[in-house]
């Protein structure tokens, strides 16, 4: 603690920012291997797409145009009913209204 | 090494000044470090689900042809197959057979496919998002109903692996007989079709042969599939940063207000320096230095958080805004694809304007006499 006490204040800083930066450039070898690592997963993923014939990823279920984005067309997103417009990106960031959310009254 | 003593000097200086207005500075930081964070964790995400998007889906279907009536997707008839199989340059056609179940108990949508080369007949292959909504596992029996009413049992063959969730969460690999009596679609037609051709450059004139064959088709080729995860993710980290970007601008305007509107007792401190001998110039080096250690501290905070978020929590903040209505969500981590580019425009995008912002009114400060300000 004396120590502390008796050193630079921007010694003190140094230090912070030396951690800092140690720290951005661990996470930068991580990433390094992570990419590595992960080309196994990527391929069986890219395999399972080749084999099944997928066309898109599984991120949005809520509704079948949100499912499939690629095979969605200009009229779907205006199907289902009279307020469903503009469906992309309002699933992912506006709450859809209460009464739409009870069981079975799912899109 | 006299200038880099100066220089630590004049940091020595600036952090105490700094720590004299402690609450606000720590304000300002926490406040910055959360700007930065936001932005690099969208960016994050953003760049890195665009890369696995394009590498998973390279090898999806080359050209898929889908049928439309009253601008809605149609069955397929298996008569297209057989015209479209004989145009120059295809080398293969098949049916796909594939479609949506919504599953009442769950409120959940599965998706059903009948795999190439077929599956065994009352057994399912399932995706890891389906076992956990519905609450089953492996050897467990799923009963859908078909489209008269009758149920159908099918025994859990096996879970597709956890590893591909991204893809096949929501997957049910299903038999050929089991889909057509769950669905009730005969065997003249397909949900669409997919098509291998010999040169990939051809796929565009392909496209348009089938078009100019059969007008109430709608092929999509695979560059379309591709494109549309690019445009999509940039489009709701977009929206995003619409949102952001208010929170953004608050932070500049309490930025800006700190920087430019110099307080009375900093206006008084750039007077007595001046008095006690400091240059007009070592004024600007310390609000230099002052500028650097708020923006630096709190960029390399924001960026090293954003990563841990992203790549180790799977962006746990971000789940609700990506789950939307889903019942079913796949459980997946990241590659950490990163792109370097993006750090350092965050970087001048963050850091400069606000040293910048904190240099200009020193500046002005400290070229007016010291009598004056000091008073």
């Amino acid at each position: 603690m004396h120590g502390v006490d008796q050193m630079r204040k921007s010694s003190i800083y140094f230090i912070y920012l030396a951690v800092n930066l140690a720290l951005v450039f661990l996470l930068s070898v991580h990433a390094l291997f992570a990419v590595k690592y992960a080309s196994s997963g990527l391929t069986l993923k890219a395999e399972m797409v080749k084999k099944l014939e997928l066309t898109d990823l599984c991120l949005f279920t809520e509704a079948r145009y949100t499912r499939s984005l690629s095979q969605t067309d200009f009229n779907t997103p205006f199907q289902d009913h009279p307020m469903s417009l503009e469906h992309f990106p309002s699933g992912s960031i506006v709450e859809p209204p209460a009464q739409l959310l009870r069981k079975g009254d799912r899109l | 090494m006299r200038w880099l003593e100066k220089q630590r000097n004049i940091i020595d200086f600036t952090l105490s000044s700094l720590l004299r207005r402690k609450t606000k500075n720590i304000a300002l930081m926490l406040v910055y470090t959360l700007v930065v964070f936001v932005l690099a964790s969208v960016m994050f995400f953003a760049g890195a689900i665009k890369k696995e998007a394009s590498i998973i889906l390279r090898d999806s279907p080359e050209i898929i042809v889908q049928r439309m009536v009253a601008g809605r997707q149609e069955l397929a008839p298996v008569g297209y197959m057989e015209v479209i199989k004989k145009i120059r340059g295809v080398q293969s056609v098949r049916g796909r057979l594939w479609g949506y179940y919504f599953e009442p108990v769950a409120g959940a949508n599965f998706t059903l496919m009948v795999p190439e080369g077929g599956a065994e007949k009352g057994q399912i292959e399932v995706g890891k998002g389906i076992l956990r909504s519905i609450r089953a596992s492996e050897g467990d029996m799923l009963s859908l109903k078909s489209y008269n009413g009758d149920w159908v049992l099918l025994k859990i063959k096996g879970a597709l692996s956890s590893e591909s969730e991204l893809v096949s969460s929501d997957l049910i690999l299903i038999s050929e007989e089991d889909f057509r009596r769950v669905f009730g679609i005969s065997k003249e037609y397909f949900t669409d079709l997919t098509l291998h051709v010999h040169n990939s450059m051809e796929l565009n004139t392909i496209a348009q042969k089938i078009q100019d064959l059969y007008p109430d088709t709608r092929p999509i080729v695979r560059d379309e599939i591709l494109r549309t995860y690019d445009s999509i993710f940039n489009w709701r980290s977009g929206i995003l940063l619409v949102i952001m970007s208010a929170a953004g601008l608050a932070f500049i305007i309490f930025a800006w207000d700190k920087a430019s509107g110099l307080s009375a007792e900093e206006k008084k401190e750039i007077g007595i320096l001046k008095a006690i001998g400091w240059e007009t110039s070592d004024v600007i080096v310390m609000k230099f230095w002052e500028g650097t250690v708020i923006s630096l501290s709190s960029f390399l905070a924001g960026i090293i958080l954003a990563y841990f978020h992203v790549f180790f929590t799977s962006s746990t903040l971000f789940e609700p805004v990506l789950k939307g209505w889903s019942v079913l969500y796949p459980h997946f981590r990241l590659t950490p694809f990163i792109d370097e580019a993006q750090v350092m425009t965050l970087f001048f995008l963050t850091v400069l304007p606000y040293t910048v912002a904190t240099i200009v009114p020193s500046w002005r400060a400290a070229s007016v006499d010291p009598d004056s300000v000091m008073r």
